[in-house]
């Protein structure tokens, strides 16, 4: 009885966790549904995709720091999923942008990729991140054994050209990117602490041994 | 509503207006917040009545004039221009005002004034961007013209848009219109107004100089550092048609301005 009750919770969680995501893409297809996203929703649409490619990045990036700092484990089931919505955002971000803003003119497209060197750096990390998304089911990573380990690490740099991304535009206010990067700053550093003291324990053992 | 305004058709494109709504709410202005929609939710209640314009420097009779005493002497004309932001969207504006050389004329500039500086009012109580730790713009915002351009017809002081005065968002009571050079040039709620020997600082440069220059006249061979000038989004965009048009040199106004420039070469002072 409890086993099912908990069960049944573990499903709701499930889906919460699931459909959260999903709602900042419902609430811009609705207002752009009426046409409540002002005299340029396409900019509004690629803005806000982009925040969220990002937001959902970042929290990918939190769950083993939350684990290890805060003993929080249940978020891990969720990372995968965290990273998948990630990459999804950041899809429709680019394809948004080609959609509405460019209007598919590969002229223009390769006049916007030279001139705004921005826009290179978030494509490259949507690139990279595509076979994150690949090789993120389970078959794959049995199937990669330790090198999907290794392939996976590729997040670090993709987090940092995300960072060049936004910092590259900004105009004169630069509160937002430094909100993220601070916290970006936290999530590398708490890894880069870990390991250190991963080595210097492996190798006061060495010394011992 | 505001006073009578005759059109002035002379003046004025045949393009197709940007409604009132859009106009009125997708602003740059960075006193209310860097965000589109911010000067429209965070500039309700500024206060523009009374409002005050000093005129100083090269003039003969200088002083601090009541608004309405400034433009009570002039016929209010009523312009559509085109508006070229910067940042490649633009729009069509029926602004209401008065063109700025009328109202200069009226305080006697010396043979000394060579440029005009304007200043933005500086009230971080009223003004929320100006009390943001982390803006790299210097506050009161600066703006200046080369006196030929500050006497040009184009050139215009407005006092109202779509026939009615102006909402603060747009840059009330008193704003810079002019429309062949991007639209941070067109200074918002002018609060002085001085003639010089000197080329004025003006904020965007004196930020990033390589950016943005004093001129900053609208010029699609130029490009912005870091995007292209060569095409503009006409707003209001809808999303199955970027509205994408090529930008003319001098927001297509070079019939009318490009003889200010002869001579110069426009890459060098862009």
């Amino acid at each position: 009885m409890a086993k099912a009750k908990s069960k049944a919770l573990g499903y709701l969680e499930w889906w919460v966790v699931f459909l959260l995501p999903l709602a900042p893409l419902g609430w811009l297809t609705y207002n752009a549904w009426i046409f409540n996203l002002g005299a340029d929703p396409a900019q509004e649409i690629v803005l806000e995709t982009g925040v969220w490619a990002i937001n959902l990045l970042w929290i990918t990036l939190a769950i083993t720091p939350l684990r290890r700092v805060f003993k929080l484990n249940w978020p891990l089931r969720y990372r995968r999923m965290m990273g998948l919505y990630s990459l999804f955002y950041a899809a429709v971000h680019l394809l948004a942008f080609a959609t509405f803003i460019l209007g598919w003119r590969w002229d223009l497209l390769l006049k916007e990729l030279s001139e705004r060197p921005y826009i290179i750096v978030g494509a490259l990390g949507l690139l990279l991140l595509i076979p994150l998304g690949v090789t993120s089911t389970r078959g794959m990573q049995r199937r990669l054994g330790r090198n999907w380990l290794k392939l996976h690490k590729l997040v670090y740099p993709i987090s940092l050209l995300v960072m060049v991304h936004i910092i590259w535009q900004i105009r004169s206010d630069f509160g937002e990117q430094l909100v993220y990067g601070l916290i970006l700053g936290f999530l590398l550093g708490s890894r880069m602490y870990f390991y250190l003291q991963r080595k210097t324990r492996v190798m006061r053992a060495a010394r011992a041994a | 509503k505001i006073r009578e305004s005759v059109r002035n058709t002379a003046l004025s494109t045949d393009d197709k207006l940007t409604p009132y709504f859009h106009v009125m709410s997708y602003n740059n202005f960075y006193e209310f917040g860097t965000g589109k929609k911010d000067p429209a939710r965070h500039a309700q209640n500024f206060q523009t009545d009374p409002w005050k314009v000093e005129i100083s420097g090269e003039v003969g009779k200088p002083g601090v004039y009541n608004l309405e005493d400034l433009i009570k002497p002039h016929l209010l004309e009523e312009r559509i221009y085109r508006l070229r932001c910067v940042e490649a969207w633009s729009m069509v504006v029926p602004w209401m005002g008065l063109s700025l050389g009328d109202l200069l004329k009226k305080f006697d500039p010396t043979s000394k004034a060579k440029y005009v500086e304007f200043t933005t009012l500086h009230d971080p109580d009223q003004m929320p961007g100006q009390r943001s730790r982390f803006s790299t713009l210097e506050w009161p915002y600066v703006e200046g013209l080369r006196i030929d351009e500050a006497m040009h017809p184009l050139t215009m002081l407005a006092v109202g848009v779509y026939g009615n005065a102006m909402p603060p968002q747009n840059g009330a009571p008193l704003r810079l219109v002019v429309p062949w050079k991007y639209g941070f040039k067109s200074i918002k709620s002018i609060v002085k107004i001085r003639l010089t020997d000197k080329m004025p600082n003006t904020t965007w440069n004196l930020m990033a100089p390589q950016e943005y220059g004093f001129y900053s006249n609208v010029n699609p061979a130029v490009d912005h550092p870091r995007w292209s000038q060569a095409s503009e989004r006409r707003l209001p965009s809808s999303l199955f048609n970027p509205n994408r048009v090529d930008t003319l040199p001098f927001n297509g106004y070079a019939d009318e301005v490009a003889e200010l420039y002869r001579g110069m070469d426009l890459k060098k002072w862009f």
